[in-house]
């Protein structure tokens, strides 16, 4: 149940973001926008074979070309052992990082980095590319995950052995996970009806409009300065620090305003290779991917293929689910196939789950983190057999939701009991929405969709600097993807007591402010909101007990109080307010710099769960679909920043649909890459999308000073299954591979048309 | 990749002059949209780009004394939207120039460009065709005109000769009872390369019979098509539903198409149909609406 | 081979530069004059982020050579406020939280300028397909479709 919300001056109310004036004039730098006098420009070698053995590589030639400073390839980085390290929500190996980001044995993808060259203009740069003679083994590749697990597929890796499970030889599996709740076969022979239906989904690219960009200057006593978009610049400093064996001490990284990153900008690819080349050639190195490798040589999410079954009663009770998830991971291991997992069913209080997921390599591109990394798969597979299940059973989609939705005191097959949740809001809201029951005209149908995400918190610093006049800094270090630092200035105003214009937030680089995980897991607004509040706290602490000492009274008797020291009582003294700005203008008397401060790993990220409905109308001779209406209904907590929240539920909802109706990687038979840019890798564009109304229920979370959930990621959860069962309600057909595009839609009318005239 | 020459000359003559004399690959710049992308990717290595928006012909739209247009070669989709005779007269034409790209490409979309570009999936190219527009192309041995469908040879080729641009183009007078529309099949609703295209231009007489007709499609085939079977099906109908079922015939068989990144084979031959069929209304209603 | 001498108008300003043929108008803005507001998000005319006028027409200005504006006008968003004065879309966009991570913001805003002046009563549909070629992956269009539409109406002068 939703608390009364509190009076709060600031939290809840849409002001104007700090950054806002620059980024609305052209002023604020993002990666590209970086210049440092004496810098050169670095490219990179890319194979363009999908799979063979790097037999040798000649650089000779490119390093006699006049302007080439350095060239560099795996020769220049050592080798790395198998250790896993935290990147975001998923787990890196520096062996494979290393290889990602500069091939050695082999070149496992189409854009696989093989060498880089430094040179004064980026023409030469290209041309010296040219002169880089690299000897391949060419080598049968795989790219299907479905295929790449056939005995006899071509084998990326001969030494991967696989965690989960045993292997009968040289695999493609790297990893086998299994969740079980309960028993399964049990609940499929207490059902009425059971279900069995085979899910695919395609590859998609994160696709932020800011291709990755690094300017990188490494000085002759070996100090490194980088400043690069990225959403962690202590996963930056980190993984450059292992990858170029230099201490993470002498490396500092700022990051600039970055231009999106929905977790694709939580690892590295340029900074490694530009630190080598500048500390190679003496001179700071800019680096940045054009589009066409940005889609060719940076992460994508999986493809998935997944099976389902699931058993329920007449009454709509779901008995037990079981699945399958099948993701392709890339030439290194890493899919998300275990938060696909955990996700898949995690809105339902189901007694039997059994859950089981293949983490796959083929010759594609590494995947990064992509907006709740498998939980938009997997829920595609799930809400779509929980449709087919209402459809059989004659129930109201909603209603078998209701049924079995989870509450708190329900255990997710995951393994944690919920608490503090607000998932049936989201239905309920649903239900009671007007969209829900709006009429619908020929070829229009209308589907709904859940969607589930833990949320994490992790490590977060922050300071609050009180100035001089009054006013205060804001300093924490997580750069800026979605409206963080508006929120964040917002709650240390609101604990401050001052007026949120006066309150700057700002994000300070690896050296300026304590360690901060990265940016993602939508933890910002949570984590290192929590961490700021603790610290504006402190400043408090601190403020009260200089009122004290000028009042000599105990600091116990001062209480702060819209921006004043106040005595907390009579008993303690007949005293006037003394404001924030008069305590900081006397400060260097009263002990000194006012600062507070706050580090922690912090814990009780609330999950988030959503609700949508989605109104398509099918073009019945083409195929074409419109997606006429879209709501989007979200448990989140408490929205500090109302606008930033409900972009959140928008943005997220139309990266869902561009990956449920066009977006997907298409490869040749080479498997080379045929679609790398925007003109064929086809995000949404804004004729394609309606109004995306953003319903905001708000459950606070009770481990927060502000009842704060993470929100960004929710929202593209229940997107593809939303579409997917619109146009199963619009056309009797039911899509079960991603993309929906018109072919294959059209495909499916006609077999069905057929299918019925047989009858 | 060479260095390359750039020249911006103010009459024909010269620009005939240096595109003739030019050591290796010559390229006309006109909107630059398919020219500097293809510049960035590799794809060309010129030794001369020859801007001709200096030059006026290319850049003028006029509507002559007896009705007909002629159009620059140079001239840019927005602002050929922004004439209202043009786009009262020849909406198809306009529509299908109006379809390439964004607004931002629409600043500086040619006729000229995206039919010497010749892919068969250009969005202008149909439509012209149905019209019955001719090119008027410059060169060494003086001018020539021919019609815009002998221009493209096959993607990415054109039948002009070294020294050849392309100057303007001759859209004929709209006649009594006429209509055209282009239409073209894109998985989303703007932004993306035509899966297949269809121009129709057609004349009604009083009694709503079609006495003439061209039919024009793009992209399921080596270069853009001109379906005479097509035609044939509906001159001397009322554009019925049998008549209706033959032109969606005729288009499906003259389609020729290949699979690729954006359709398939069966796919673009069964939009080639729905299409005809739907440009083909357009323009009758457009025709009678006169 | 000897660079192109070009002078432009540039957001009004009398201004010349030296660039190759091969350079971009957008290269010339970024890396010649240091106007870093027009962003590079593909270079092939499919995003819109480098969006400027020329000659009052909107263009992406990675299709532009830099060689062949001698004699053109050229505003770009660094032109866009008036001084201190924000453009009423800068500020609507600010009010109305238009934009998120801000790299496809720049290219908008150029963009719904150029339709505000064209048409200053545009319908929701006529925004987004003017708006078509420039890309956004953080906000789904929504906020910017309400934010130019919103200034459109306090521009005629009512809500």
């Amino acid at each position: 149940m939703a608390a009364d919300k509190p009076d709060y001056k600031w939290v809840g109310t849409r002001t104007i973001r700090p950054d806002g004036h620059d980024k609305v004039t052209g002023r604020a730098k993002f990666g590209s926008d970086f210049t440092l006098s004496g810098m050169i420009h670095g490219r990179v070698l890319r194979s363009a074979h999908a799979h063979a053995v790097i037999k040798s590589i000649d650089t000779s030639a490119a390093e006699a070309l006049p302007g080439v400073r350095a060239v560099i390839t795996s020769k220049d980085f050592a080798d790395q052992p198998s250790e896993l390290a935290a990147a975001g929500e998923a787990m890196v190996n520096y062996k494979d990082m290393t290889r990602n980001v500069m091939a050695r044995e082999k070149a496992l993808y189409d854009g696989h980095a093989v060498a880089a060259v430094a040179a004064t203009t980026v023409e030469i740069a290209e041309a010296a590319l040219e002169l880089i003679k690299v000897d391949y083994d060419v080598l049968p590749h795989v790219i299907d995950v479905d295929d790449a697990m056939q005995d006899g597929a071509p084998i990326l890796d001969e030494s991967l052995v696989p965690v989960g499970m045993d292997a009968k030889g040289p695999t493609n599996i790297a990893k086998r996970v299994e969740f079980t709740l309960g028993d399964a076969a049990k609940g499929f022979d207490a059902a009425d009806v059971v279900l069995e239906r085979s899910y695919k989904t395609a590859a998609v690219h994160q696709g932020y409009i800011e291709p990755h960009a690094v300017v990188s200057s490494v000085s002759e006593d070996g100090q490194a300065q980088i400043w690069c978009c990225t959403q962690g610049q202590f996963m930056v400093r980190t993984f450059t620090a292992r990858l170029c064996g230099m201490p993470a001490s002498s490396i500092r990284v700022t990051p600039s305003e970055i231009g999106g990153g929905f977790g694709g900008k939580t690892v590295v690819y340029l900074e490694p290779l530009a630190t080598m080349l500048s500390k190679k050639a003496g001179k700071p190195v800019k680096m940045t991917m054009s589009r066409e490798e940005v889609f060719r040589a940076s992460g994508p999410t999986s493809a998935g293929s997944m099976t389902y079954k699931i058993g329920a009663k007449k009454d709509g009770t779901i008995t037990a689910v079981e699945a399958e998830i099948r993701l392709l991971a890339g030439a290194f291991p890493g899919s998300p196939v275990q938060p696909a997992c955990m996700c898949a069913v995690a809105p339902y209080d189901i007694e039997n789950v059994h859950l089981v997921g293949y983490d796959v390599v083929v010759n594609r591109p590494k995947v990064a983190a992509y907006r709740a990394p498998g939980a938009p798969i997997s829920a595609f597979g799930a809400e779509s057999i929980i449709d087919e299940l209402a459809k059989e059973l004659g129930m109201d989609p909603l209603e078998i939701r209701a049924k079995n939705a989870a509450k708190d005191g329900t255990k997710a097959a995951y393994g944690p009991t919920f608490r503090n949740i607000g998932y049936e809001e989201t239905v309920k809201q649903a239900q009671a929405h007007a969209h829900y029951t709006a009429p619908l005209g020929p070829n229009q149908g209308r589907g709904v969709a859940s969607g589930f995400w833990f949320n994490i918190g992790g490590e977060s610093s922050a300071t609050v600097n009180i100035n001089e006049d009054g006013t205060a800094v804001v300093v924490s270090g997580n750069p800026d993807i979605g409206g963080s630092r508006a929120s964040l200035a917002m709650m240390a105003a609101e604990e401050l007591g001052i007026d949120y214009s006066n309150v700057r937030p700002i994000i300070a680089d690896t050296a300026s402010v304590g360690y901060n995980f990265l940016t993602g897991g939508s933890r910002v607004t949570f984590a290192t909101g929590l961490a700021v509040v603790e610290a504006a706290r402190d400043a408090v602490r601190q403020l009260c007990e200089r009122a004290a000492k000028i009042w000599e009274v105990d600091a116990e008797g001062v209480i702060w109080d819209d921006g004043h020291a106040k005595p907390a009582s009579t008993n303690v003294g007949e005293f006037e307010p003394l404001s924030l700005a008069s305590l900081a203008a006397s400060a260097s008397k009263t002990g000194g710099p006012i600062c507070g401060h706050n580090a922690q790993n912090v814990q009780g990220a609330g999950p988030g769960f959503a609700t949508h409905i989605c109104d398509v109308e099918v073009d019945p001779e083409t195929g074409c679909v419109t997606v006429l209406r879209y709501t989007a209904i979200q448990d989140v907590g408490r929205a500090i920043h109302p606008s930033y929240v409900e972009g959140q539920i928008q943005g997220g909802a139309a990266q869902g649909i561009g990956w449920a109706l066009n977006e997907e990687y298409i490869y040749s038979d080479k498997g080379t890459l045929d679609n790398p840019g925007f003109l064929d890798y086809r995000i949404p564009v804004a004729s394609d999308l309606p109004m995306i109304e953003a319903v905001m229920v708000e459950v606070p979370n009770d481990r927060h000073p502000y009842g704060v959930r993470g929100v960004g990621e929710v929202p593209i959860v229940p997107p593809m299954a939303a579409v997917a069962n619109a146009i199963e309600n619009a056309t009797g057909v039911r899509m079960e591979a991603l993309p929906m595009s018109p072919p294959r839609i059209l495909a499916a009318l006609d077999a069905a048309r057929v299918k019925q005239a047989a009858e | 990749m060479q260095s390359v020459q750039f020249e911006a000359p103010g009459t024909v003559d010269e620009a005939v002059a240096l595109l003739a004399g030019a050591a290796g690959d010559a390229r006309i710049l006109a909107g630059g949209t398919d020219l500097l992308v293809q510049l960035r990717a590799h794809m060309i290595d010129p030794s001369l780009i020859v801007d001709i928006k200096k030059i006026d012909e290319t850049r003028s739209l006029t509507k002559n004394a007896d009705g007909s247009y002629t159009i620059g070669a140079a001239y840019a989709g927005a602002e050929a939207t922004e004439r209202d005779d043009i786009t009262k007269d020849w909406p198809g034409v306009v529509e299908g120039w109006d379809l390439i790209g964004s607004t931002q490409i629409q600043g500086r979309a040619s006729l000229g460009g995206n039919l010497c570009n010749a892919s068969p999936a250009g969005d202008s190219v149909p439509a012209m065709i149905a019209a019955g527009m001719t090119a008027n192309i410059a060169g060494p041995n003086g001018r020539r005109t021919i019609p815009v469908e002998d221009v493209p040879v096959s993607p990415g080729k054109t039948s002009l000769a070294k020294g050849e641009f392309i100057v303007s183009f001759n859209l004929p007078a709209r006649p009594k009872g006429g209509g055209d529309a282009y239409l073209r099949l894109i998985p989303r609703t703007e932004m993306d390369i035509a899966v297949v295209g269809c121009g129709v231009a057609l004349v009604l007489d009083d009694s709503g019979t079609v006495t003439s007709a061209k039919v024009s499609l793009g992209a399921v085939s080596a270069k853009v098509l001109v379906v005479e079977d097509a035609a044939k099906a509906i001159i001397g109908t009322k554009l019925d539903n049998d008549a209706m079922a033959k032109l969606d015939a005729a288009c499906q068989a003259a389609a020729s198409p290949i699979n690729d990144k954006r359709g398939t084979i069966e796919y673009r031959t069964k939009i080639a149909g729905v299409l005809a069929r739907r440009a083909a209304k357009i323009a009758a209603d457009r025709a009678r609406s006169q | 081979m000897a660079k192109h001498h070009v002078s432009v108008t540039l957001n009004g300003e009398p201004t010349e530069f030296l660039c190759s043929t091969r350079q971009t108008l957008l290269d010339v803005l970024r890396d010649e004059l240091n106007l870093t507001g027009s962003k590079e998000g593909c270079a092939s005319g499919d995003c819109g982020a480098c969006s400027v006028m020329v000659d009052g027409r909107l263009v992406c200005s990675c299709l532009v050579m830099g060689a062949e504006c001698d004699g053109k006008s050229v505003e770009t968003i660094e032109g866009m406020a008036d001084g201190e004065k924000l453009h009423p879309l800068q500020q609507t966009f600010l009010e109305e939280a238009a934009l998120q991570c801000g790299i496809c913001t720049p290219g908008v805003l150029v963009a719904a300028k150029a339709l505000l002046e064209r048409n200053n009563n545009p319908t929701e549909t006529q925004v987004r397909y003017w708006l078509a070629g420039n890309l956004c992956r953080c906000t789904g269009y929504d906020k910017i479709v309400r934010a130019v539409m919103k200034t459109a109406a306090e521009m005629r002068g009512g809500a």
